[in-house]
């Protein structure tokens, strides 16, 4: 046990390095890149929380990082300083998570249904933004129908909207949060609370024959996973400064499954580590044009759930392990 | 007479035009050790159920301790003292034996005694080598062990078994049927079995279910010398009630 | 008086197209529990293999009711075999590897066929009723996919296959020890729900057009459509049609734009209250 509280430790330490550090040797365009790549990670460590380690099998995650997005865009646009939009970002997605949790887990939805349901949720958003003329408007916010919002403002230094934050600074804060939002997620995996959910995962009759409420840690757990994912999505289109309806779309969700697949389910570092791996390969097969991106992402797909189903980091643990 | 730990008023279970469980009221003192027999189809299971909490009854009430418990959510069932093995092993495969242990104590005890408790039960089920071990690895009368491990550990009331030697060697079903009788020095005790030899081992008193009725409840040794029982088990038509 | 004619034969058209869409997923995942997630996919592969052989000159209906079918229906079967075999029982592995398969062919189809849109005018003309004129070919596909149906239900039924695939499905062990190859069993189910999704695809085709994305825009409406009818597939992709067929027609008459968004929404409510599909507690004795 004491050997992996080091592991983590130095892996945080390393992030903060690199976080820090990075900056002063790397051409800001270079940064600029790193960033989307740690914004999706934060994004993948949302998902692993919930399905990998809650076992809650959610095809929609996409829509919270999507609701995440457009909340804080809608808010900024309106109030102007980012400070309490990065909140509505984060509680958008965590409300309608309870909301859309309690119908799922309350009504006893398992599995299938559960990522049948999840999906169609997502879908209903990518519908409706998409179906949506330009014309809709939430105060001086245009919902932008299928072209999305362009010209979203950037983060600024707290309390002070005329000091937005750099390309280095998002950098630095994005890896920051990566690292707190990483080390979090293992602190809470080993409270008693996180064992409870990783128990009902196991086997969710015997966690509730035990006297634990699975409806409400599953809820719980949902609605942080949704609130971790609109975060990120807060930073995406802060980074990028544009949100679009493509956020709820299914190749996104699919993508975001396939890190977690491709990492390994039920793991925290492989995570991150499948998803930087697969934005990085998305982004060169787009450059290189070398093959179609969903040929490759599909084939890999299929591979891995046929043959490499726990996902590379716990393939790579078992291997060292011998 | 004081109230007993659990009792059943006029208990109904149908399913369908069927009444698995038909009319039944079944009584268990604090402190006792009940056995359940009948032949298949008898109600004994669907009865059971009832008592976890797993099936709702059509009509009529379970009390526990004088509180009406029919319906309760299954958490709450656990929560109020009453501790459950089901006929097949339930158990967490991908956690260690001593993890199984602790999700069931932590409930109960105190932050700072929890591992203490954990490796109390664990030397009184005999698995304290197995104690990292993952519980999906072990033999199946292992698993059987840790799970009513879980049981002990959560302090219970009342533990209910399901056919808990379902599936062990002879050595297994002498070693559980010891582990239940130091367990009824502190629970009450009810068990549903088929094995007879082992409801010998362990059994006081014995309720026999007949067509979702109970036939006959009475000490080990009336029970075997009853021509009613024997007539149920083997077949013969009985016309007998409850 | 005409108006309403033509209402009804909107709605039905809704219904029969919804049900006709959703067929080949519902005997698939009623037969064998599998979710095939590469469906919408399936479909579009029939598109395209009654497109692009009318583009070369054969005869639509050639093109249609046998090319189509027949190409996914083999095309099933190897699927069956590499991918679906080995995950038998494991739901979860299946639609994601099957979600892999239907991001494989999507991408497949955009490098081999590219964007282009292939389309072919609907055959069969115009009728007219009283101020309206509606397409010959929404007639054909009501009446087909009523006849598809009922095929269907014969063929389970009544034929020898059928019988032993519906016995197969119901208990396999015992199928086995009766002497029935129970693999080739699944093989050939898996292959007549693709057959069928092709065929479906193909029918589609005139009106709906093919991209190869078009998979996507019939995934979401299918899988709710099968899922929402339950286990008891031809009565519950029916009644599911029935229900969400009428839904969606009647927003969009209203709406225009959401009559996707009604179907969705209604599709959660209905699995809130019926978490096991319709037939989970009305038609259970149906097929």
């Amino acid at each position: 046990m004491r050997g992996k509280a080091l592991g983590l430790w130095a892996a945080a330490i390393g992030a903060l390095a690199l976080a820090f550090g990075l900056p002063l040797f790397v051409e800001t365009f270079f940064l600029v890149e790193l960033t989307v790549y740690v914004v999706m990670a934060i994004l993948a460590l949302s998902l692993a929380l919930v399905w990998g380690s809650a076992g809650i099998l959610n095809f929609g995650q996409s829509a919270f990082f999507g609701l995440g997005g457009y909340a804080y865009t809608i808010a900024v646009m309106n109030m102007g300083d980012s400070t309490v939009p990065i909140l509505i970002g984060i509680a958008v997605p965590a409300v309608f998570a309870v909301v859309t949790g309690y119908f799922l887990f309350y009504g006893r939805v398992s599995d299938i249904y559960l990522g049948t349901i999840t999906l169609c949720v997502s879908l209903i958003f990518f519908n409706l933004i998409n179906s949506s003329g330009a014309e809709y408007r939430i105060g001086i916010a245009p919902l932008g129908g299928n072209n999305g919002i362009p010209g979203v403002p950037p983060l600024n230094v707290p309390g002070n909207p005329e000091r937005p934050l750099d390309f280095d600074e998002m950098y630095m804060l994005s890896m920051v949060v990566l690292v707190l939002v990483y080390l979090g997620l293992h602190w809470l995996l080993a409270t008693r609370f996180g064992r409870v959910a990783v128990a009902i995962r196991e086997n969710e009759l015997r966690a509730e024959l035990l006297g634990y409420d699975a409806r409400l840690v599953k809820l719980a757990m949902f609605t942080i996973g949704a609130g971790i994912a609109g975060l990120s999505g807060v930073l995406f289109a802060a980074w990028g400064s544009f949100i679009g309806p493509t956020m709820f779309s299914i190749f996104f969700t699919a993508q975001i499954i396939i890190w977690i697949m491709v990492g390994g389910l039920g793991t925290l570092a492989g995570a991150v580590a499948g998803a930087v791996l697969i934005q990085w390969l998305t982004t060169w097969l787009g450059e290189t044009k070398i093959a179609d991106t969903n040929i490759v992402l599909g084939a890999i797909f299929v591979v891995f759930v046929l043959l490499v189903p726990r996902g590379i980091q716990p393939t790579i643990a078992r291997w060292l392990a011998r | 007479m004081s109230e007993p730990i659990l009792r059943t008023v006029d208990l109904h279970r149908r399913f369908g035009g069927v009444a698995a469980v038909d009319g039944v009221n079944f009584a268990v003192e604090e402190g006792e050790l009940r056995c359940i027999i009948g032949p298949n189809g008898a109600g004994k299971s669907t009865f059971f159920k009832m008592l976890c909490g797993l099936i709702h009854p059509s009509a009529g009430r379970i009390l526990f301790r004088g509180e009406d418990i029919a319906g309760d959510e299954r958490h709450r069932i656990a929560r109020r003292g009453i501790a459950i093995k089901t006929q097949v092993p339930s158990v967490f495969d991908g956690l260690a034996v001593r993890e199984n242990i602790r999700l069931s104590a932590a409930r109960v005890q105190a932050a700072g005694v929890v591992d203490s408790a954990v490796t109390d039960v664990l030397a009184r089920i005999g698995m304290v080598e197995h104690a990292h071990r993952l519980v999906g690895q072990l033999a199946h009368g292992q698993r059987q062990w840790v799970e009513i491990g879980m049981l002990l550990a959560a302090e219970p009331a009342l533990v209910l078994l399901d056919e808990p030697t379902a599936g062990m060697t002879k050595d297994e079903v002498v070693r559980t049927a010891a582990l239940i009788r130091e367990m009824n020095t502190r629970h009450a005790v009810i068990v549903v079995e088929h094995d007879m030899q082992f409801i010998r081992m362990i059994a006081r008193t014995v309720t026999v279910f007949h067509q979702g009725r109970i036939l006959v409840e009475d000490s080990m040794d009336a029970i075997l010398k009853n021509a009613q029982v024997r007539d149920v088990y083997l077949g013969k038509r009985s016309d007998a009630h409850a | 008086m005409d108006f309403a004619a033509i209402v009804v034969i909107q709605v039905l058209y809704a219904i029969a197209s919804l049900a006709l869409i959703s067929l080949g997923l519902a005997i698939i995942f009623g037969m064998m529990r599998v979710i095939n997630f590469a469906h919408g996919e399936f479909l579009m592969l029939g598109g395209y293999a009654v497109l692009l052989p009318v583009e070369a000159g054969v005869n639509l209906w050639l093109a249609m009711l046998v090319i189509a079918p027949v190409t996914v229906g083999l095309f099933g079967i190897v699927v069956e075999r590499i991918i679906i075999r080995p995950l038998y029982g494991r739901i979860v592995e299946t639609v994601l590897a099957t979600w892999g398969l239907s991001l494989l062919m999507i991408g497949l189809a955009s490098e081999i066929i590219g964007y282009y849109q292939a389309g072919a005018a609907p055959p069969l003309g115009t009728v007219q009723i009283g101020f309206y004129r509606e397409g010959a070919y929404t007639f054909f596909v009501i009446g087909i996919t009523a006849v598809i149906f009922v095929a269907v239900y014969l063929f389970l039924r009544r034929t020898r296959f059928g019988l032993i695939a519906l016995g197969t499905m119901q208990n396999a062990d015992m199928a086995a020890a009766l002497g029935v190859n129970v693999n080739r069993v699944y093989a050939a189910t898996f292959g007549l729900g693709a057959a069928l999704s092709g065929l479906a695809g193909a029918i589609m085709a005139p009106i709906a057009g093919v991209v190869p994305i078009i998979g996507i825009t019939y995934i979401a409406k299918a899988f709710i459509t099968v899922i929402g009818g339950g286990t008891v597939f031809l009565a519950g992709t029916a009644a599911a049609s029935v229900l969400f067929g009428t839904i969606t027609q009647v927003v969009t008459f209203l709406s225009t734009s959401f009559g996707e968004v009604a179907l969705l929404v209604v599709a959660v409510v209905l699995l809130h209250l019926l978490p096991e599909g319709i037939t989970g507690r009305f038609l259970r004795r149906g097929l």
